[in-house]
C-alpha cells in the first residue's frame, strides 16, 4: 500500500540495490571510451625545495608515453586553490610538500606511466622545512589574517577565578580514508569543449578550475559528478587537481584520459583534517560555571590556503560547544607549513574546536571532583542573558536542556557511573569509564554567499519525472532525501521521479555540497521547482477534474493522482501531464533558494553566522586495560537532533557513522610523518579507521522526537557533520577510565589520539601519581 | 600448458598471454566486472572481496571469502570464483544483497561488494553460533560511512542460513584443490604442482624460484612495489602440505593449511595457537594464508612464530633427497632470513602437545584489535613441578627483535622459582637485557618494553586460576582479566 506522502517516513538509500548487486557506477567503473589514456602524477619527494632542472626526454620516449606535461605546458592559470591564487596545479619553481604535484605522464596504461615517470629527471635543491605548528608559529608563517573574538573581560575574571588553570591541547589529524580513491575522467568533444567525470563534491569548482587551467569559458566545459564512494569534505577542493590533470592531459593528446589515485598516492598527495594546536587559560567558580576562558587556536594548514581560514573560523565558533562562556578572548590563527594542503573534513574545524572547550570542562570537573556531565549541564546556553554565543548571536531554539535530560535517564548514566566505581573497585587490571558529551553546530556556510542552491525538475508526458538539482551524492542519502521532497510536492510515488546525475549542464554556479547544508539548500530549490510546476498543471487537472479554473488552486496532487479535498474524482498523473503538453504547457522548471538574514563580520567578530543550531548528546561507556593500553567501547547512547526527519532511516545512519568516525579520529587512527614531512601512514595497512569491531557493542540510537525546526525544509534539521562531534565522549569516557587507575581527585593527562600507547602512557602516570603521592599542579 | 583455466560466476574462463603476477582483482576489473572495487591493493580495507571455492579437509567445497587484490591469476587454475555480479539469480538479488538493502547497510557503496561477499561466505557457513564470531567474519571490511550498526545486521540476518539454492549445492560435490599448471608468459613462470615428488622435482630443477601458498604477503610486492617475480612456484596445490594431523604426542600442520582451517582444527587441540588466530588479521586474510608462510616469512612481526616457539614447535624441511627437522628457535636466523636452503620447502610443523598442568596462552597487542598488525606478540610456556616451582618456562615474543625468539634472560629467571609475582617481576627486569625495540610507526620502544613484561604479568594474573586460560572472544581486550567476585585482590 503507498502511503500518501513519503516525508518523514523510513525509506531504503535510493542507490541501495545497486550498490549491492555491484552495478553502481563510479567514475572508474564507467566504460573507457575509445583510445582512453590514463595519466599519473609526479609528485614531489621533498617536503620544501627548488626545482633546478627537470628532463622528460628519456620520459617521453618509453612506449606508450604521449606526453609528459609540466607548469609549463599549462595554458591558462596555472591554479587550483579554492580561495587564494597559492596553490599551482603543476609545480612552478618550488615545492611546498611530499606529493606536490610536479608533473603528469599521459600513456596507454599505468605500466607505462610507471616506467615513465621513473625515467623523468627533477632535480631539487632542498630546502628547510617548517612541519609542526610550533616552528611555523616561532618563523611567523602564516595563512591569511587573524581572527578574534571577544566579550566581556577575561582577564579580570580570571584574576578573580576560584579555579584557574592553563594547557595545552592538541588535536590531531585524520585522513578521510573515503572508500574510493580520487579519480577524474575528462573526454574532449567537438568545437574544443570537455565533459568531465570527478569524484568530486563540488562540480561548478571543478568545472572553473578546468575552464582556468585550459583558458577557456566555463560554457565549454560540462562537469559530472556520478556517486563517490565516501567524500567526507576530502573531495569538496582535492578533486580539483586530478580532474584538471585529467582535462589538460585530455587538451594536450586529443584522447580522453583518466587519472586515478591508487591509495598510497591518495594518502600522500591530498590534505588531511587540521591538527590544531590550542592553549588556554580557563577560570570558573567554586560550584563549577566556567566564568572566564582566553584560547588562542592555531591551525596546521600545510603549504596552501585551501579551506583553511573558514575551518579555522569554524573552530572558533564552536569553541564555546553547548556552554555560555561569560568572560572569553579568542584568538585563531593558521599556519602555513610544509605538508600536504590541509582540508575539509566532516566538521571543519568545529571538532577541534570542541575538543577544546571539552579538554577544559574534563579537567575543570576532575579538580572539582564534580560529575563531569553535571558539570556540563550547569554551563549550557540558558535563558538571557546565557543565551549569546561569543560571537554575539543569539542561541534559540535552545534543545539542549531537553536533549540533556531526555538521554541521562534513557542511558541509565547515573546508576551506570555508580556500578561502573564499584566495579572499578574490585578490578585492578581493567577500569571502566562513563562520558556525557552534548554537541551543538552552526549550521550554514560561514562565507554567508555560498548559501545559495538550485533545481531543475523535468516532466514528460508520460508522467515519469526527472529530478536534477546541485547538491552530489556520497553515500550521505542525499538524493533519496531530494527524492523524497520531490515525491512529495508533486504527490508521487518515489519511484516514478529519477535522480539524475549531478551535472554543471543541469544546475548552474553551485556551492560544494558540504557543511552538513545539501538537504536544507538543494530541498527547498527542489521544493520551489516542485510548487511552480504544481501550480502550472493545476488549472490543467481542474479542467480534466470538469472545475472551472477559479477552482484549481483547489486541485491537490497525491498518491499520483489529482483531486480536490473532498470530490469525489480523481484524474491520474500521467493523464494531467499527457493533457498539459496538448495544452502547451511548460513541463520543466528550475527551482533556486538562498538562506535568508545570515551575514557575520569577521574583522568584528560579530553577527549571525548561522541560519540555526543542531543538537544532540552521547553517552559513552568503555572498558581499558591498564596493562597494554587496549580499550573497547562498551556501550554508546547517541540522542541526536535532526527536527522533523525528512528520512529517519538516512538520518539514524549518518548520526551512527559520523559518531563512529568521530572515535575513529581521536582513539585509533594517527596520521604520522617523518621528520622528512613524508607521510608514514599511506594505507590501511598503517593507517587505522574503525573496524567492525571498534563499534560499540551496545548501540542505543535516537531522534530526537516532536522537534520540528523553524525555517527549514520541512521542519528538518542538517546532520551530516553535527554527530561526528558526539565522537569526543570517548575521551571523556577514557579518562574516568584512566583516572580509576590513579587516586580519586586527580587529574588525568591524557594525549590525543587515545591510542593503546597513549593511553598506557595515561594509565602509568595515574599508578605513579598513587605511587608518589604527588598531584600535577597546573 | 600456458593456459590458466578457471570457473568466473559460472561460465569457464581460459586465458593465455597475460601476466601471471595479474592480480584478480585487476583482471575482473579489465574484463568489465567494475562492481569488485579497489580499495587499497593490500588485503586490508575488504572492497575486492569475491568468493573462492576451497576444499574442506573431506573434499566437499565450501565458499571463502578471499581478497581479489591478493589472489594471482594462475591460483585459480582449475577453481571456481564468484563476484559480486553473480551471485543473484537472475532479478531475485541473493539474500546477502537483500539484507544490505534492507538494513541500509551501504551508504556511500563502495565497500558495499566486499562486505557483500563476506556475508555471502556467512551465508554458507554453518560455524557462526555465536554473535561475536559475526564481527569476525566481518573484520576484513572496513566501511567509513555506516559506524557498521546495518552490517551487523545484516550480518545476523544471513549467517548460517544455508539457503538451498546453487551455491550449497555446488558446494556439495567434489571441489577439487586446484589443477596442475605450468604456465609462461613472456619472461614470466608459473609452477603449480599436485603432489610432493613435483614441486620437489620443481625445485631441484629451479632452485632460485620464489615458493609461494596463499600469496596473502607476497602479492604485496606485486601491487606495492611492482616487482616482477619471474619464477614462482606454488605448494597450495599439493594436498600432503595442507593435511592437518593430531596425534598423542603432537599436532602436525601441513605448511599450506589455511590459516582460517588451522583455526578451526586447533579450538580444542591447541588453545594457544586458536587463541592467537582469533587475532590474526582478517577471515579473507585466513582464508588464502596459511601457517607455512606465515613462519617461512619470518618476519619478526608475524603473529604465529612467538606461539608456536613458546609451545616448543619444530619444522619439517624437506627437498628431493629428504626431510630434516628443524627446532623452531633454529629456523629464524637474521631479519627475514630462515634455515631453509635454496631447494628446499616447509612441509610440516609439529607442535608438542601441551602437558597436563603446564600453562600455556598467547596474546598480541596492536593499535586497531582487528586486522591490524602487531606492536607486540608473546607466547608463553610455562611448567611447575609439584612443589610449584618453575621447571620449564618458554617466554617468545614478536615485535622485539629483528626475528620473533624468546627472552633467554627472562625464562633463566624464572627457572627453578615458584610461580608467583615476585617471580614475574624478576622476570620482567630481565626482559630488559634479553630485547632492545625499536620505535617505529606502530609503537614506541618505551611501550613494546613495557607492554612485553605486562604481557608476561597478565600471563601470569590469566593463570593463577586455570593453566590454559579459557579462550576470550574476539574483540576483547587481548588479556582476558576479570575483576575478583570480592574485594580488590
Amino acid at each position: 500500500m503507498s502511503q500518501p506522502t513519503p516525508l518523514h517516513h523510513p525509506a531504503l538509500h535510493e542507490s541501495g540495490r545497486l550498490h549491492a548487486n555491484g552495478a553502481a557506477l563510479y567514475v572508474d567503473d564507467i566504460p573507457p571510451p575509445k583510445g582512453m589514456l590514463v595519466g599519473q602524477v609526479i609528485p614531489s619527494p621533498v617536503a620544501r625545495g627548488r626545482i633546478v632542472s627537470i628532463d622528460a626526454a628519456e620520459a617521453a620516449q618509453v612506449p606508450g608515453v604521449y606526453a609528459v606535461l609540466f607548469a609549463r605546458d599549462v595554458p591558462g592559470h596555472n591554479q587550483v586553490g579554492p580561495s587564494f591564487p597559492d596553490e599551482p596545479l603543476l609545480a612552478e619553481g618550488e615545492v611546498h610538500c611530499v606529493g606536490q604535484i610536479v608533473g603528469l605522464v599521459v600513456a596507454e596504461d599505468l605500466a607505462a606511466c610507471r616506467a615513465a615517470a621513473a625515467k623523468v629527471r627533477v632535480k631539487y635543491e632542498e630546502l628547510p622545512a617548517l612541519l609542526t605548528v610550533e616552528q611555523a608559529d616561532a618563523a611567523g608563517s602564516y595563512i591569511g589574517t587573524p581572527h578574534f573574538m571577544q566579550r566581556g573581560d577575561p582577564d579580570v575574571a580570571l584574576a578573580i577565578a576560584a579555579l584557574r588553570f592553563n594547557g595545552v591541547v592538541e588535536t590531531p589529524g585524520q585522513d578521510h580514508f573515503y572508500l574510493e580513491t580520487h579519480c577524474a575522467l575528462a573526454i574532449p568533444g567537438e568545437d574544443g569543449t570537455f565533459t568531465v567525470h570527478s569524484s568530486t563534491q563540488h562540480p561548478s569548482e571543478v568545472q572553473a578550475k578546468v575552464a582556468e587551467v585550459l583558458h577557456m569559458p566555463r560554457s565549454r566545459v560540462v562537469v559530472l559528478s556520478p556517486r563517490m564512494g565516501g567524500g567526507f569534505g576530502g573531495k569538496e577542493t582535492q578533486g580539483n587537481h586530478y580532474a584538471a590533470l585529467a582535462a589538460l592531459g585530455a587538451l594536450k593528446t586529443r584522447r580522453a584520459v583518466k587519472v586515478w589515485l591508487d591509495r598510497d598516492e591518495d594518502m600522500t598527495q591530498t590534505g588531511k583534517r587540521h591538527p590544531f594546536r590550542m592553549t588556554y587559560e580557563a577560570g570558573f567558580s567554586s560550584d563549577g560555571m566556567i566564568t572566564a576562558l582566553k584560547a588562542r587556536l592555531l591551525a596546521n594548514g600545510g603549504w596552501a590556503a585551501d579551506l583553511t581560514i573558514p575551518i579555522l573560523d569554524r573552530s572558533l565558533f564552536h569553541a564555546d560547544n553547548a556552554y555560555f562562556l561569560p568572560h572569553v578572548r579568542l584568538e585563531g590563527r593558521a599556519v602555513r607549513t610544509n605538508l600536504p594542503s590541509n582540508t575539509a573534513f566532516r566538521g571543519f574545524g568545529g571538532p577541534q574546536g570542541m575538543v577544546l572547550i571539552e579538554e577544559i570542562f574534563n579537567r575543570a570537573a576532575e579538580r572539582l571532583g564534580l560529575d563531569p556531565a553535571e558539570l556540563r549541564r550547569r554551563n549550557y546556553y540558558g535563558d538571557a542573558p546565557r543565551n549569546v554565543t561569543q560571537y554575539h548571536q543569539e542561541v534559540k531554539d535552545n534543545r539542549l536542556a531537553r536533549i540533556h535530560q531526555e538521554l541521562m535517564a534513557s542511558s541509565n548514566y547515573v546508576a551506570r557511573r555508580a556500578a561502573i566505581e564499584k566495579f572499578n573497585e574490585r578490578s585492578p587490571h581493567v577500569k571502566r569509564g562513563i562520558g556525557m558529551q552534548p554537541v551543538k553546530f552552526g549550521i550554514s556556510f560561514t562565507m554567508s554567499m555560498l548559501n545559495q542552491a538550485g533545481a531543475l525538475v523535468l516532466i514528460y508526458s508520460d508522467g515519469s519525472v526527472q529530478l536534477n538539482h546541485g547538491g552530489t551524492e556520497m553515500g550521505q542519502g542525499l538524493h533519496t532525501k531530494m527524492l523524497v521532497v520531490a515525491a512529495h510536492e508533486l504527490g508521487l510515488p518515489p519511484e516514478r521521479i529519477r535522480v539524475m546525475t549531478t551535472a554543471t549542464d543541469k544546475v548552474p554556479n553551485t556551492s560544494a555540497t558540504a557543511a552538513s547544508s545539501g538537504a536544507d539548500l538543494n530541498g527547498q530549490a527542489v521544493r520551489n521547482a516542485c510548487a511552480v510546476l504544481r501550480d502550472r498543471l493545476r488549472p490543467v487537472a481542474a479542467r480534466l477534474l470538469g472545475l472551472s479554473v477559479e477552482d484549481a488552486h483547489r486541485v491537490v496532487f497525491l498518491d499520483g493522482h489529482a483531486s480536490v479535498p473532498g470530490g469525489t474524482e480523481r484524474v491520474p498523473w500521467e493523464k494531467v501531464t499527457e493533457r498539459a503538453y496538448v495544452e502547451q504547457v511548460s513541463l520543466s522548471a528550475t527551482g533556486y533558494y538562498r538562506t535568508p538574514d545570515i551575514k557575520y563580520d569577521r574583522a568584528q567578530g560579530r553577527g549571525k553566522p548561522f541560519h540555526y543550531f543542531a543538537y544532540g548528546a552521547a553517552v559513552v561507556e568503555v572498558e581499558l586495560n591498564g596493562l597494554t593500553g587496549e580499550h573497547r567501547m562498551l556501550r554508546a547512547d547517541i540522542l541526536h537532533d535532526v527536527g522533523d526527519s525528512l528520512t529517519p532511516t538516512i538520518d539514524r545512519g549518518q548520526v551512527e557513522g559520523a559518531f563512529v568516525q568521530g572515535v575513529g579520529w581521536l582513539t585509533c587512527e594517527e596520521v604520522i610523518f617523518d621528520a622528512k614531512g613524508r607521510v608514514l601512514t599511506h594505507g590501511p595497512s598503517t593507517y587505522k579507521i574503525p573496524a567492525v569491531g571498534e563499534a560499540p557493542e551496545d548501540f542505543h540510537v535516537a531522534l530526537l522526537d516532536r522537534a520540528p525546526q523553524d525555517g527549514v525544509i520541512h521542519g528538518s534539521k542538517a546532520v551530516g557533520e553535527p554527530p561526528f562531534m558526539l565522537g569526543i565522549a570517548v575521551v571523556t569516557a577514557l579518562r574516568h577510565a584512566v583516572g580509576a587507575f590513579g587516586q580519586v581527585g586527580r587529574e588525568v593527562e591524557l594525549a590525543l589520539p587515545a591510542s593503546p600507547e597513549a593511553l598506557l602512557r595515561a594509565v602509568e602516570r595515574a599508578r605513579s601519581a598513587v605511587a608518589h603521592g604527588k598531584a600535577r599542579a597546573g | 600448458m600456458d593456459v590458466i583455466r578457471f570457473t568466473l560466476n559460472g561460465q569457464s574462463v581460459e586465458e593465455r598471454g597475460i601476466a601471471p603476477t595479474t592480480t584478480l582483482l585487476n583482471y575482473l576489473r579489465h574484463r568489465g566486472l567494475t562492481g569488485t572495487k579497489e580499495g587499497c591493493a593490500e588485503g586490508d580495507c575488504g572492497a575486492c572481496t569475491v568468493a573462492l571455492l576451497e576444499e574442506a579437509p573431506d573434499g566437499t567445497g565450501r565458499w571463502r571469502a578471499v581478497n581479489s587484490c591478493l589472489v594471482l591469476l594462475p591460483m585459480l587454475q582449475g577453481r571456481e570464483v564468484v563476484t559480486v555480479e553473480g551471485i543473484a539469480d537472475g532479478d531475485r538479488a541473493h539474500p546477502a544483497q537483500t539484507a544490505m538493502v534492507q538494513n541500509l547497510g551501504s551508504q556511500c557503496g563502495y565497500c558495499t561488494p566486499g562486505v557483500v561477499m563476506s556475508l555471502f561466505e556467512a551465508t554458507y557457513r554453518s560455524d557462526l553460533d555465536e554473535a561475536w564470531k559475526l564481527d569476525d567474519q566481518m573484520c576484513g571490511n572496513l566501511c567509513r560511512c555506516t559506524g557498521y550498526r546495518p552490517i551487523r545486521d545484516a550480518a545476523k540476518a544471513v549467517a548460517g542460513t544455508r539457503p538451498r539454492d546453487r551455491f550449497l549445492e555446488r558446494a556439495a560435490v567434489r571441489a577439487g584443490q586446484g589443477m596442475k599448471l605450468a604456465y609462461a608468459a613472456g619472461v614470466q613462470r608459473y609452477f603449480n604442482p599436485v603432489s610432493v615428488g613435483e614441486l620437489c622435482e620443481l625445485l631441484d630443477t629451479h632452485p632460485e624460484a620464489r615458493i609461494v601458498s596463499g600469496g596473502t604477503d607476497l602479492c604485496l610486492e606485486v601491487t606495492k612495489k611492482r616487482r616482477e617475480l619471474p619464477l614462482l612456484i606454488s605448494v597450495e596445490g599439493v594436498p600432503e602440505l595442507r593435511r592437518m594431523e593430531r596425534r598423542p604426542e603432537a599436532l602436525v600442520l601441513g605448511a599450506a593449511a589455511s590459516l582460517s582451517d588451522v583455526e578451526a582444527f586447533t579450538r580444542e587441540s591447541c588453545p594457544p595457537l586458536h587463541r592467537m588466530l582469533r587475532y590474526f588479521a582478517s577471515r579473507q586474510i585466513k582464508n588464502r594464508g596459511t601457517l607455512g608462510g606465515n613462519v617461512c616469512n619470518a618476519s619478526p612481526i608475524g603473529d604465529t612464530p612467538p606461539v608456536l616457539l613458546a609451545l616448543g614447535a619444530s619444522v619439517t624441511l624437506r627437498r628431493s633427497s629428504g626431510t630434516r627437522t628443524v627446532p623452531l628457535d633454529a629456523f629464524f636466523l637474521d631479519y627475514r632470513k630462515t634455515a631453509l636452503q635454496a631447494g628446499e620447502f616447509l612441509e610440516s610443523v609439529t607442535i608438542p602437545s601441551i602437558p597436563a598442568g603446564a600453562r600455556a596462552a598467547a596474546y598480541k597487542v596492536s593499535r586497531r584489535r582487528e586486522l591490524d598488525i602487531s606492536a607486540v606478540a608473546a607466547g608463553f610456556f610455562v611448567v611447575t613441578d609439584d612443589a610449584g616451582r618453575v621447571t620449564e618456562a618458554r617466554l617468545a615474543y614478536g615485535g622485539m627483535a629483528a626475528i620473533p625468539r624468546r627472552a633467554a634472560g627472562a625464562e633463566a629467571a624464572l627457572r627453578g622459582q615458584p610461580w608467583n609475582e615476585a617471580s614475574v617481576e624478576k622476570a620482567v627486569a630481565a626482559l630488559a637485557k634479553d630485547f632492545t625495540p625499536i620505535s617505529d610507526l606502530r609503537a614506541s620502544a618505551w611501550y613494546r618494553a613495557t607492554v612485553a613484561g605486562n604481557l608476561l604479568r597478565g600471563f601470569h594474573l590469566e593463570t593463577r586460576d586455570q593453566h590454559v586460560p579459557h579462550l576470550p572472544q574476539r574483540p576483547n581486550a587481548t588479556l582476558h582479566l576479570q575483576p575478583s567476585p570480592g574485594g580488590q585482590s
